[in-house]
């Protein structure tokens, strides 16, 4: 059974006579005991409680001081500073994006305006080049027709003059025709009644 | 070489490296104090320095760190709330301090300071003791409420706050119990598999054949171990999380 190792070695001396818990364990795990322990199975043994006990209240005491006093404060510190610049900067990211959401707005505000601006103008322009060919159109019709008024009363003018004329070269003609044909002269009145008389 | 042997036990040894005593109290600074002292230097040590820079954007140092903290503080919420809070650098505190202990003693030749029964039995009658005193303190003898569960017929209620008197004085049993039983069958069971890797290949040809059996058990043993340690140390952060929930809430059991 003694089969050694270096690693083992070390675990050689040391042990005295064990208790009933320790000879127990080596009979559970199949390994013979020498000399025994010293009082018995080692985490049982009240030797040393007295030491493990003060040890451990002089070293977790020191421990919780530095943990409550330095360590906890600093890391809770950590995550609230980061905690605040996260949320800082969600507060700076929202309040920007309102600020483009604004920018936008008034861009297409001004858009809209411009386009308003601009339709009008073309609709005054449109208006008023319309009123000047109206103006125009009506200059020149009133022109054309004071001058076709002007050419008709001319030629009604002429008309009466030239129908005048006719009765006169009727008669004229009419009594020499009656001179010629019967050598009488007719009287100025018989004729002028016998050329109304034939003109009807 | 010749004379030794595999002793599971020899690593619970408790060894006087300067030696103190007073009467019949022996006071030694023994090798549980040491790693005592080790766990605590270094567990203070990891924290202080992987904090130290401040960091906006955290390092893995002090992501493990913060991890740890966010872990404890996660932990005491959901189970004391947050008037439970006050008691974060108490529960942070045992929760790193088993934790690098248990881890320490999965270092080979290293001794593990929560094997032994003392060390985690005044652990549980330190948490037991900060709920006793609290809960008296803050509510006065309505603290007593948290054995009268709420809705037991009048009949049965004696009865049921024996059985919840017993069930809470047995809790540094328990507590203590637990964890250093983990601790020690875990590093016993790994001696005694790695002490037949040795036995076996001690025996020439067909016993190094044999010893990979055990060999490869080690490795798994280790690993297990390894989850033990975590898990040993969480059970009982989250055990004193509960316990801390009697004493600021001794109503609402």
């Amino acid at each position: 059974m003694f089969f050694v190792t270096p690693a083992y070695a070390e675990e050689s001396s040391a042990h005295s006579e064990g208790g009933d818990a320790a000879s127990q364990t080596h009979t559970e795990t199949g390994v013979p005991h020498e000399a025994g322990h010293e009082g018995g199975f080692p985490p049982f043994n009240s030797e040393y409680y007295g030491s493990q006990i003060l040890w451990l209240a002089l070293t977790f005491g020191v421990f919780y001081l530095i943990i409550s006093r330095v360590v906890a404060p600093r890391i809770g510190s950590i995550l609230e500073d980061r905690q605040d610049r996260i949320a800082r900067d969600l507060d700076e990211a929202s309040r920007m994006k309102s600020e483009a959401d604004d920018a936008i707005a008034a861009y297409e505000k001004e858009l809209a305006a411009a386009k308003a601006n601009a339709g009008e103008i073309a609709a005054q322009a449109r208006e008023k080049a319309q009123a000047e060919a109206d103006a125009e159109r009506a200059a020149s019709e009133a022109e054309l027709s004071k001058k076709i008024a002007a050419a008709e009363s001319r030629i009604a003018e002429i008309t009466q003059s030239a129908l005048a004329e006719v009765g006169v070269i009727a008669e004229e003609t009419a009594a020499s025709i009656v001179e010629e044909l019967i050598g009488t002269k007719a009287t100025k009145a018989e004729i002028a009644s016998a050329v109304k008389g034939a003109g009807k | 070489m010749s004379g030794g042997k595999v002793d599971p036990l020899h690593q619970f040894q408790i060894q006087e490296l300067v030696p103190l005593h007073f009467g019949d109290l022996n006071l030694s600074f023994t090798n549980s104090s040491l790693f005592m002292v080790i766990t605590v230097l270094a567990a203070s040590l990891f924290l202080y320095v992987a904090t130290s820079s401040r960091a906006l954007i955290p390092g893995r140092l002090q992501s493990t760190a913060e991890l740890s903290y966010e872990f404890v503080s996660n932990m005491l919420r959901d189970g004391a709330g947050t008037a439970g809070m006050r008691f974060f650098p108490f529960v942070f505190s045992i929760f790193m301090f088993v934790l690098v202990a248990n881890l320490f003693g999965m270092v080979p030749y290293f001794f593990t300071v929560t094997s032994h029964i003392i060390v985690t039995f005044a652990l549980a009658i330190l948490v037991i003791g900060t709920v006793v005193i609290y809960g008296f303190w803050k509510n006065g003898l309505s603290f007593l409420n948290i054995f009268v569960p709420s809705g037991v017929p009048v009949a049965l209620l004696p009865l049921v706050s024996l059985i919840e008197l017993v069930s809470f004085l047995s809790r540094p049993v328990s507590l203590s119990v637990r964890l250093f039983a983990n601790m020690l069958a875990g590093h016993i069971t790994l001696k005694v598999f790695a002490g037949f890797v040795g036995m076996l290949g001690a025996m020439g040809a067909i016993g190094i054949g044999g010893a990979v059996l055990p060999l490869l058990m080690t490795v798994a043993l280790t690993g297990l171990e390894f989850l033990v340690a975590f898990l040993q140390a969480y059970v009982f952060a989250v055990l004193t999380c509960m316990y801390i929930n009697d004493a600021v809430h001794p109503g609402g059991h």
